[in-house]
């Protein structure tokens, strides 16, 4: 079974990255603009100077993502590694189906302002999907009422249009507690008694990590965990069966829709990836060598 | 236009809110400030939807004779307490809310976060079995950071201190730059992508 249609590693298309001399020229500008000490100390204006490098970075960003979703857009070839964690989702959700028992879901424990609540309702999105599809039983114990709401809207808008409306419950998504260690309760018990067959928690976790997790864990439940929090992924890690690492949350949404353009924003996300290493990189070698340690230090810092 | 509308507004609220970061003057700062007053009256009110919810689930509980009704009966006699002791008495020192939050609930939480330490040796358990060489390498590093990390570390041998710091100052922390430069990045690409209206699972749109 698989969700989109999309195959674990296949290669969408040739693996070539494109040459773009000029975006390499926008940052190396700004670095110049940026670290010029008049322009940096300048307080007036509609425009905080003192952000120009953080915005030359988005700039930058947004160019290489729009870029690559053109790409994408009129047919290039993209290849995807491969991501175990991803990939078994649909193991996951397929086992449960099998099973008869329900896919526990948790969207991390963060609110609705944290980027990785929304990462992991747009993975809810793709679960709801596939669980609508095979009438399996989803349970999405949610810990702030607003993650609620648009968990609802989410199960809700994937359950509709596979056409098992009726199939949704109150209990399918369900604001359990405004504290952490009294939802860790709840959804610990929950579990232990409706045993569920797959547990996915993708969001940003506290504390609470642990103590859901290793429940999961007695329940035989096979586990997939996937958080932006350095802290918690060791939890994670001793406790799922697989894990997924930082920006590897962020890309999951776009790896199990197999989109085009989804896919596209991910390359362009690499590409900035190489471009931020070369720039440490240089960096390093300057500032061990003493060369113009507060030009980089001016360069890289955040105000 | 129902599917359009929150794409639009995700748009408008993103651009608002990278405009407010790297502008500066009255208008943007009011109007960023107007727009994190609004997230939070909205929260507020979200808030009485949780409360609903709970309690159509639980009545419901009730009201089929569901098997583990019984916990739906005392969590909300629990909420309808401490809810309504809120409301009637206040919420300050000395009141009834507070008496129920500092010698029932509050204890509840430290049984829950104390349970922790034996889930966090289950789990180290389970991580530390050598089963091959990269576990081996888990393993003995484990031992010097926590053999490293109390009194007696030193007298067994003087340098594990030592040997300790490093672990957690060199590798340790290179490893976590790394994770936290890539979550940087997908965060950002993540929240591009919404804005543009490129990403909309999260709408249970595209699955």
């Amino acid at each position: 079974m698989t969700i989109g249609g999309h195959k674990p590693g296949r290669t969408l298309a040739r693996t070539r990255y494109p040459r773009i001399p000029r975006l390499w020229l926008i940052p190396i500008c700004a670095a110049v603009l940026t670290a010029t000490p008049a322009w940096a100390q300048e307080p007036s204006g509609v425009f905080r100077m003192e952000r120009l490098n953080a915005l030359v970075l988005v700039v930058v960003f947004t160019l290489a993502i729009l870029w690559f979703l053109r790409r994408a857009v009129k047919g290039a070839k993209l290849y995807v590694r491969p991501l175990p964690g991803v990939s078994a989702v649909d193991e996951a959700v397929g086992r449960a189906t099998e099973m008869g028992r329900p896919v526990v879901f948790i969207p991390g424990t963060g609110d609705l302002d944290e980027i990785q609540t929304i990462a992991g309702l747009s993975v809810l999105g793709r679960v709801a999907h596939v669980t609508a599809r095979y009438t399996t039983p989803l349970r999405v114990p949610v810990l702030y009422p607003l993650p609620m709401a648009a968990a609802k809207e989410t199960v809700r808008e994937a359950y509709i249009d596979e056409g098992m409306a009726d199939h949704l419950t109150p209990e399918t998504v369900q604001y359990v507690a405004g504290e952490s260690f009294s939802y860790s309760a709840r959804v610990g018990g929950m579990m232990i008694r409706e045993k569920p067959a797959a547990a996915i928690y993708m969001g940003q976790f506290r504390a609470e990590s642990l103590l859901i997790a290793e429940v999961g864990q007695s329940t035989g439940a096979i586990q997939i965990a996937g958080t932006a929090e350095p802290d918690q992924l060791p939890f994670f890690i001793a406790a799922c069966d697989y894990t997924l690492i930082g920006e590897e949350l962020y890309a999951a949404s776009a790896y199990l829709s197999g989109e085009p353009r989804l896919l596209g924003s991910l390359k362009g996300q690499d590409l900035m990836k190489v471009l931020i290493a070369l720039v440490v990189l240089v960096g390093v070698i300057f500032v061990t060598l003493g060369y113009g340690t507060e030009w980089w230090e001016a360069l890289l810092q955040a105000q | 236009m129902k599917s359009r509308l929150p794409v639009i507004v995700a748009f408008l609220a993103g651009v608002l809110m990278i405009v407010a970061f790297f502008g500066r003057g009255a208008v943007v700062d009011r109007v960023a400030e107007e727009a994190l007053a609004w997230q939070t009256i909205v929260a507020g009110f979200a808030l009485l939807l949780g409360v609903g919810s709970i309690v159509r689930v639980h009545w419901h509980r009730l009201a089929t004779g569901h098997p583990d009704r019984i916990y739906s009966l005392v969590l909300l006699i629990c909420l309808t307490v401490m809810g309504g002791s809120g409301v009637l008495f206040g919420i300050g020192s000395g009141t009834l809310f507070d008496s129920l939050f500092e010698r029932i609930q509050a204890p509840m939480m430290s049984t829950m976060f104390s349970v922790l330490a034996f889930f966090i040796a289950s789990a180290a358990y389970r991580a530390f079995r050598a089963r091959n060489v990269l576990s081996a390498i888990l393993l003995l590093t484990a031992v010097i950071v926590m053999l490293g990390r109390i009194p007696m570390g030193q007298y067994i041998y003087h340098a594990l201190p030592d040997w300790a710091n490093w672990i957690m100052m060199v590798p340790s922390v290179a490893v976590q730059r790394g994770i936290i430069i890539g979550a940087a990045l997908g965060a950002a690409s993540m929240a591009l992508r919404v804005i543009l209206g490129i990403e909309r699972t999260y709408l249970g749109q595209g699955g």
